[in-house]
C-alpha cells in the first residue's frame, strides 16, 4: 500500500502556561489519513482539535511549540522543513478553509484577485490564464455568473458564497489534503447543506484527502469515513465512521451521542455530561476525563489508558472497556 | 389559555443615506407576524440568520419599537402601552440571551447581578432577604451559593448561563424569552442547560419563546413551532406534527437540510438553493418563491395567506392540494 497522504505521530503540542508549567494543548495525537479519505476530528472546545490542524500547518501562534512527536506529509516530514519550504507546501501539497470566511479573506482586495494572487505564489503563470483558471474553478464551486464574482469584493457576498470562494481557493492548486475547520459552523442550515453537497463532489471528483474539524457530530456523519473523538487535548477514540456512531466504547463518547437533542425522543430527559472541560492547565493524572467520567474506577485517576483495539480500526483509550472487552 | 398573543406585528427599520440621515427604504425585519404561547408550554421560533426571529423576541418585550401590531400578554395590550406603565410588566417578561458574557456587567459581583431586578421591582424587604434569594436561586440552577461574591469572569460559559437563568427567575417571570440561549453552549453542556430550563418549566409553569436555529433543540424543548422567513411566520404547528408531516415547502427544505447523526441515514439534502434575498427588498407575492422548489407562477404576484390547518397554519397556495413536495 502506498504512502499516507498525512499521517501525525506522537504530536505534542505545547504553551508556556504560568510558572514555568507548559500546558500540552495536543497531547501525544496519533492518526493517519489516506489518499481520497475523510477523517474527522471532533470535540468540544478547547480539546486540542484546531490546535492539531494548526500544527500539521505549523500555524501555531507564538508562543506556542511544535514537538516532539513527527508529522509526514506528502512524503515530506514537515518538522524539519525550512520556512520557505514550508511555504511551499501550504497550498499545493495541504490546504486549509476556516469557520469565517470573512476573516480569511481580505477585504480592500476583490475575491478574483485574491485567488490569483494565491495561484500565481505557486506557479509561473500569467495573470490572464489565472483569472481564467479562477474563473473555472468559481464555475466548479457553484458560484453564480463567476465571471462577474471574480470582481467582487468579499463585503458584497453571502456567507456561502464566501465559504466557496474559500473552497475555490484551496482546491486552486490541487492539494492532496484538505483540511476544514468548522468549514459549515458560521453558516444557515440550508446553505450548509449546500456546502456539505459540494464538499462531497469535489472529494469524490478531484479524490483529495479532507481532515475535517468540527464539534457537529451531524456534519461528521455526513462526510466522514472515519471519526476520531478528541478531548483535553488527546484523542480518546478512533473508528469508522457507522462504527463510532452506533457502537462507541469510550464514555466520553457515549456521553456525547448522548446528549444531543436531535437523537433524544420527546419527553426524554437528555444525558448530560457532568461538569465541565477543565482548563488546560487543570487536566488530571491519568486519564483525562476522569473527573467526569460516570465509569471512573481509581486506576483511571493515575494511570493514562494505552490504546485498546476493539475490532479493524477501532481503538479506544479506557481502562474499563477494555477490561470487559477482555483486554 | 395563552399568556402571550401577537397580532400583526411589524417592526421595521429605517435605511437611512446622505448627510441628513434620510430615510431612504425600510428593513422589514418583522412584517406580520402572529403568535401564541401558552402558560407553562414552549414555542420555538425558528428560522435562518436574518428572518426577524430575535427582532421578534425583542419587540416583544419592547426592547425594539414595533411600528404596528398587538401584544397581548395576560390580557394586556403592551403594544399600546406608554413606556412608564410597561414597566410592571417587564417583571413577569425576561429575556436570556445567547452570550451570557455579553449580558453580565464584568464589574459586578454575580449576587448583585441577581439582586438587581428585585431591587428594582422592591422584592425582598431587605438586602439580606435579597440575599438569601440569591442563595436559593443560585441553588435552583445548580450553582454553589458560596460562589455569589465572585465575578462573571470566574465561572465556565454553562455556568454563566445558569446565572443569567437564575437572574431572570428573580423576579418570577410568567415568560421567559431565550435568544439563542444555548447556541454558543458545546453539547454536553448545552445538554445541562436544555434539562434545567425543562426542570424549571414544569416546576415553575413557565411559557417560553424560544428563539433558536438550532432544529434539533426544537424537537427535545417544544409544544408548539413558528417557522419564520424574511420577515414572516410561514407556518406553525405542534411540534411532532412539524417535523414529521411539514406542510411548508420552507420547513420541509429546513428539515431536510439538517445533518442527520443516524449512521445508517446520510441524508442532508440541499433542498432550497441559493441565499436568503434581503429583508429590505423582500421579494414580490410569496417571499420564498425565488428559492422554493415547487414555486408556480401565481407564487410571485400573489402574496398566500395563512390557511389554517389543524393544528396551526401555513403560507402556502399548496396547502391541502396533496401537490406539495413529499417530504423525504
Amino acid at each position: 500500500m502506498s504512502e499516507p497522504v498525512l499521517s501525525v505521530e506522537g504530536l505534542v503540542t505545547s504553551f508556556p502556561g504560568s510558572g514555568g508549567q507548559r500546558l500540552t494543548v495536543v497531547d501525544d495525537v496519533s492518526f493517519s489519513l489516506d489518499e481520497g479519505e475523510v477523517l474527522a476530528l471532533v470535540g468540544e472546545s478547547g480539546c486540542g482539535k484546531s490546535m492539531t490542524a494548526f500544527s500539521i500547518m505549523r500555524l501555531v501562534p507564538k508562543p506556542g511549540h511544535i514537538g516532539p512527536g513527527s508529522i509526514r506529509l506528502c512524503g515530506k516530514d514537515v518538522l524539519s522543513l525550512r520556512v520557505t519550504e514550508m511555504r511551499d507546501v501550504r497550498g499545493s501539497d495541504a490546504a486549509m478553509i476556516f469557520q469565517e470566511p470573512m476573516t480569511s479573506l481580505n477585504p480592500v482586495q476583490t475575491v478574483g484577485s485574491q485567488v490569483v494572487e494565491a495561484i500565481r505564489l505557486h506557479e509561473r503563470i500569467s495573470v490572464g490564464d489565472a483569472r481564467r483558471r479562477t474563473a473555472e474553478l468559481f464555475e466548479r464551486v457553484g458560484i453564480p455568473d463567476p465571471a462577474d464574482r471574480l470582481d467582487a469584493y468579499p463585503h458584497e457576498l453571502s456567507g456561502g458564497l464566501k465559504q466557496r470562494v474559500m473552497i475555490a481557493m484551496a482546491l486552486s492548486l490541487r492539494p492532496r489534503l484538505l483540511i476544514a475547520d468548522e468549514p459549515t459552523t458560521a453558516l444557515d442550515v440550508t446553505i450548509q447543506a449546500q456546502i456539505l453537497e459540494l464538499m462531497r463532489e469535489l472529494q469524490r471528483e478531484l479524490g483529495t484527502a479532507i481532515l475535517l474539524i468540527t464539534h457537529d457530530l451531524g456534519v461528521v456523519n455526513e462526510l466522514s469515513d472515519r471519526i476520531a473523538v478528541m478531548y483535553a487535548g488527546r484523542i480518546v477514540e478512533e473508528a469508522p465512521r457507522k462504527t463510532l456512531l452506533s457502537a462507541p466504547r469510550h464514555p466520553y463518547t457515549q456521553g456525547l451521542l448522548r446528549s444531543i437533542p436531535s437523537l433524544a425522543r420527546a419527553g426524554e430527559r437528555l444525558a448530560e455530561i457532568e461538569g465541565v472541560v477543565p482548563a488546560a492547565s487543570e487536566w488530571p493524572a491519568g486519564c483525562r476525563f476522569s473527573t467526569r467520567c460516570p465509569r471512573v474506577e481509581d486506576r483511571c485517576r493515575s494511570e493514562p489508558p494505552r490504546p485498546h483495539v476493539f475490532g479493524p480500526d477501532h481503538r479506544a483509550f479506557c481502562h474499563v472497556a477494555a477490561r470487559e472487552a477482555g483486554a | 389559555m395563552s399568556l402571550l398573543r401577537v397580532e400583526g406585528l411589524r417592526t421595521w427599520f429605517p435605511l437611512r443615506e446622505g448627510v441628513f440621515q434620510r430615510v431612504a427604504g425600510w428593513v422589514r425585519a418583522v412584517d406580520g407576524v402572529d403568535l401564541e404561547v401558552a402558560a407553562g408550554q414552549t414555542l420555538a421560533l425558528v428560522g435562518e440568520s436574518g428572518c426577524g426571529k430575535t427582532t421578534v423576541g425583542r419587540s416583544i418585550l419592547r426592547l425594539e419599537e414595533p411600528r404596528e401590531g398587538r401584544i397581548w400578554f395576560d390580557g394586556v395590550d403592551l403594544a399600546g402601552l406608554p413606556k412608564s406603565e410597561l414597566r410592571s410588566y417587564r417583571r413577569h417578561m425576561q429575556i436570556i440571551f445567547q452570550d451570557p458574557m455579553g449580558s453580565l456587567d464584568p464589574r459586578m459581583r454575580v449576587r448583585d447581578a441577581i439582586a438587581e431586578g428585585m431591587e428594582a421591582f422592591g422584592i425582598g424587604a431587605s438586602e439580606a432577604e435579597r440575599t438569601d434569594r440569591v442563595a436559593n436561586l443560585l441553588e435552583r440552577v445548580q450553582l454553589d451559593p458560596r460562589q455569589m461574591s465572585r465575578y462573571p469572569h470566574e465561572f465556565s460559559g454553562g455556568q454563566r448561563q445558569r446565572i443569567c437563568i437564575a437572574r431572570a427567575l428573580s423576579v418570577e417571570p410568567k415568560l421567559i424569552v431565550c435568544d439563542e440561549a444555548t447556541s454558543a453552549l458545546d453539547v454536553s453542556i448545552q445538554a445541562q442547560i436544555l434539562n434545567l430550563l425543562r426542570d424549571l418549566q414544569q416546576e415553575l409553569g413557565l411559557g417560553y419563546l424560544f428563539i433558536t436555529h438550532d432544529l434539533g433543540v426544537v424537537r427535545y424543548l417544544a409544544d408548539r413551532v413558528a417557522v419564520m422567513y424574511l420577515g414572516q411566520v410561514v407556518e406553525t404547528g405542534d411540534t411532532e406534527r412539524i417535523f414529521t408531516a411539514p406542510e411548508h415547502p420552507y420547513t420541509k427544505g429546513l428539515l431536510a437540510a439538517v445533518p442527520s447523526v443516524d449512521p445508517d441515514r446520510r441524508r442532508a439534502a440541499a433542498k432550497v438553493m441559493g441565499d436568503v434575498p434581503s429583508p429590505a427588498h423582500p421579494p414580490s407575492g410569496c417571499r420564498f418563491h425565488t428559492r422554493c422548489p415547487v414555486v408556480f407562477e401565481r407564487c410571485a404576484r400573489e402574496e398566500p395567506p395563512a390557511v389554517a390547518l389543524e393544528d396551526g397554519s401555513s403560507r402556502c397556495f399548496l396547502v391541502g392540494s396533496g401537490d406539495a413536495v413529499e417530504p423525504s
